[in-house]
């Protein structure tokens, strides 16, 4: 059972971001949000984060999209959505009435493309843009920004020229460093930094003897992916000042209550949802009997309990 | 439609032949709303791995007990944890997902392969009173262990099988054409791609309405994560909410 005072002692403010609760949803997992109306209250969740956006519509990749893998799953959807005019007028308007903060996830071909999508969403209704520059499964922009900290630094000193939201970046785990991508970001100007997105992987159909995928590559999500999100998020967590996060195959409250005590302020739930579609206001539960149980007033008062020094720098 | 996260609890498994098997779960949610062409998502292990939920066909449903049916073949882990499900055990289960079929046919003939039978088996069902005919195409004579199924729905049968040990050699095409000459006003086909795009282009041609019931890898089953997108005409088409039941001239990218 949520307790009475639950509201007040989940809240999160990152960088100027209120949350109710800690926990939100990763980008393309959730759709719009409106796919989850029959199973949860959005109001009840931290904060709906949309699928990746873009100027114009994309009808996404050819072939399989995604496979099941060994406690995660891969996927190449490619970033198919129907373009911001489109999220603009049909998409946000029905969102509204959700009194829910939305964060738009954007992707484009060119540090200027960002900027001009960061613009035509800095309206009433939008709390907060995610820079998407990880997506390992699109052919232009995504994750040729987010392997080359200068090409993400511009990427994000555009998007904050033209927005006067909260700029989160996310970032990619398919890097030797990633501390040096949330350095350079951070030193751009991001409010807020998200990671991880997904790994690079690849399936063999044995049958047909050729990848499974009809992008050959696709990226990994799930459980599977969880100690390696962990583990980047204790890293970054050591490095920048800015608030994060976390996220990487969270099923339940201790999965997310280690993304808490690695350095994140908030956590936001990927494939699960697409286990339990209620996940994502449902965990929070969990988090309150933890924090119970370890005498923990305040949500934020577990973030970077497990770092060196037991807190954030 | 309302979704349903439900939990559903087991009273009957049965085989239907060799490596098929029908499953029966009180989900009276479901069973109270579902209609034919639509499907659930099943969660068959509490654990990471199998991960995902399977999507099944609805097969039958009893409203006054609350049952619903689900006949699925044995192909990989999750099907194989699923098959060990006894009487009493509890299943996870969303539901009912996406669109079902249009039911205004008056001279009705449903055209199946494989699985695909299953949920044109509720189909037959909801569509006694108007008698329909069954095509039905398999490889060898037991994989059309349907017809004893479907015989209480469709007394007029067509079988066909690639080696020829069961009804006329072949696919289902090979006795198509003359039956659409017989006055059917709807087509309503499910089973493999090929299968489902030889029938589309030979019912457009005899000018019989089309519906085909689409299968694509899906991750959620809710429209969220796009996984089973496919390419309709003038649109993206989600075949777990926009279908998967689609009129076959729907649908560009098979």
């Amino acid at each position: 059972m949520v307790k009475a005072r639950s509201t007040h002692r989940l809240a999160v403010n990152l960088a100027g971001l209120k949350l109710k609760t800690p926990v939100t949803t990763a980008s393309g997992t959730f759709g719009f949000g409106l796919e989850f109306t029959d199973f949860l209250d959005l109001h009840k969740l931290g904060a709906v984060t949309v699928k990746g956006t873009t100027l114009l519509p994309r009808a996404g990749n050819k072939g399989q999209r995604a496979v099941e893998t060994p406690s995660g799953m891969l996927n190449c959807v490619g970033l198919e959505n129907p373009g911001v005019e489109y999220f603009l007028q049909e998409t946000l308007p029905k969102l509204a009435k959700y009194k829910v903060p939305v964060i738009v996830n954007i992707a484009g071909a060119s540090p200027e493309e960002y900027g001009e999508l960061a613009g035509k969403l800095d309206v009433p209704g939008v709390a907060a843009v995610e820079i998407n520059i990880s997506c390992p499964n699109v052919k232009e922009g995504g994750i040729a920004f987010g392997t080359n900290p200068r090409a993400a630094a511009a990427v994000v000193r555009q998007v904050k020229d033209h927005t006067s939201k909260v700029v989160i970046t996310k970032l990619s785990p398919n890097v030797t460093s990633i501390t040096e991508l949330a350095l350079a970001v951070e030193a751009a100007g991001t409010d807020v930094i998200s990671l991880i997105n997904t790994l690079i992987g690849m399936k063999i159909d044995i049958e047909h003897q050729r990848p499974l995928l009809g992008n050959i590559t696709g990226g990994l999500s799930g459980p599977a992916v969880r100690p390696v999100a962990v583990r980047m998020c204790y890293e970054v967590a050591q490095q920048v000042k800015v608030p994060l996060i976390g996220m990487g195959g969270i099923m339940n409250a201790a999965d997310a209550l280690e993304f808490f005590l690695a350095g994140a302020n908030a956590v936001a739930v990927g494939t699960g949802n697409f286990v339990d579609p209620t996940l994502a206001v449902s965990i929070c539960d969990g988090i309150l009997e933890y924090m119970d149980r370890h005498k923990v007033q305040q949500v934020q008062d577990l973030v970077g309990l497990a770092l060196p020094g037991g807190k954030r720098r | 439609m309302t979704k349903f996260l439900c939990t559903a609890k087991v009273v009957g498994q049965y085989m239907l032949n060799a490596t098929t098997k029908q499953i029966d779960l009180i989900v009276p949610e479901i069973a109270r709303t579902a209609v034919p062409g639509q499907f659930v998502n099943v969660q068959v292990s509490r654990h990471t791995a199998p991960l995902l939920r399977r999507p099944l066909g609805v097969a039958a449903v009893n409203r006054e007990d609350g049952t619903i049916s689900l006949m699925y073949r044995i192909l990989g882990e999750a099907t194989r944890i699923l098959a060990d499900a006894c009487s009493g055990d509890t299943l996870s289960v969303v539901g009912p997902l996406g669109h079902g079929f249009d039911l205004t046919a008056k001279k009705p003939l449903l055209i199946g392969g494989g699985l695909g039978l299953a949920p044109l088996y509720y189909l037959a069902a909801a569509l006694a009173k108007q008698k329909p005919a069954v095509l039905m195409g398999g490889r060898i004579a037991d994989d059309l262990f349907w017809q004893d199924i479907y015989q209480d729905y469709c007394p007029e049968q067509y079988l066909t099988t690639d080696d020829g040990s069961l009804g006329t050699q072949g696919t289902v095409m090979a006795l198509l054409p003359e039956l659409l000459t017989k006055g059917y006003d709807c087509a309503y086909v499910c089973g493999p791609v090929p299968m489902m795009k030889a029938v589309a282009a030979a019912c457009a041609a005899a000018k019989v309405p089309c519906q085909v019931s689409l299968e694509r890898y899906m991750a959620c089953g809710l429209g969220a994560c796009l996984s089973c997108s496919c390419g309709g005409v003038g649109k993206r088409l989600k075949v777990c909410t926009d279908g998967p039941v689609f009129w076959a001239q729907e649908v560009a990218e098979w």
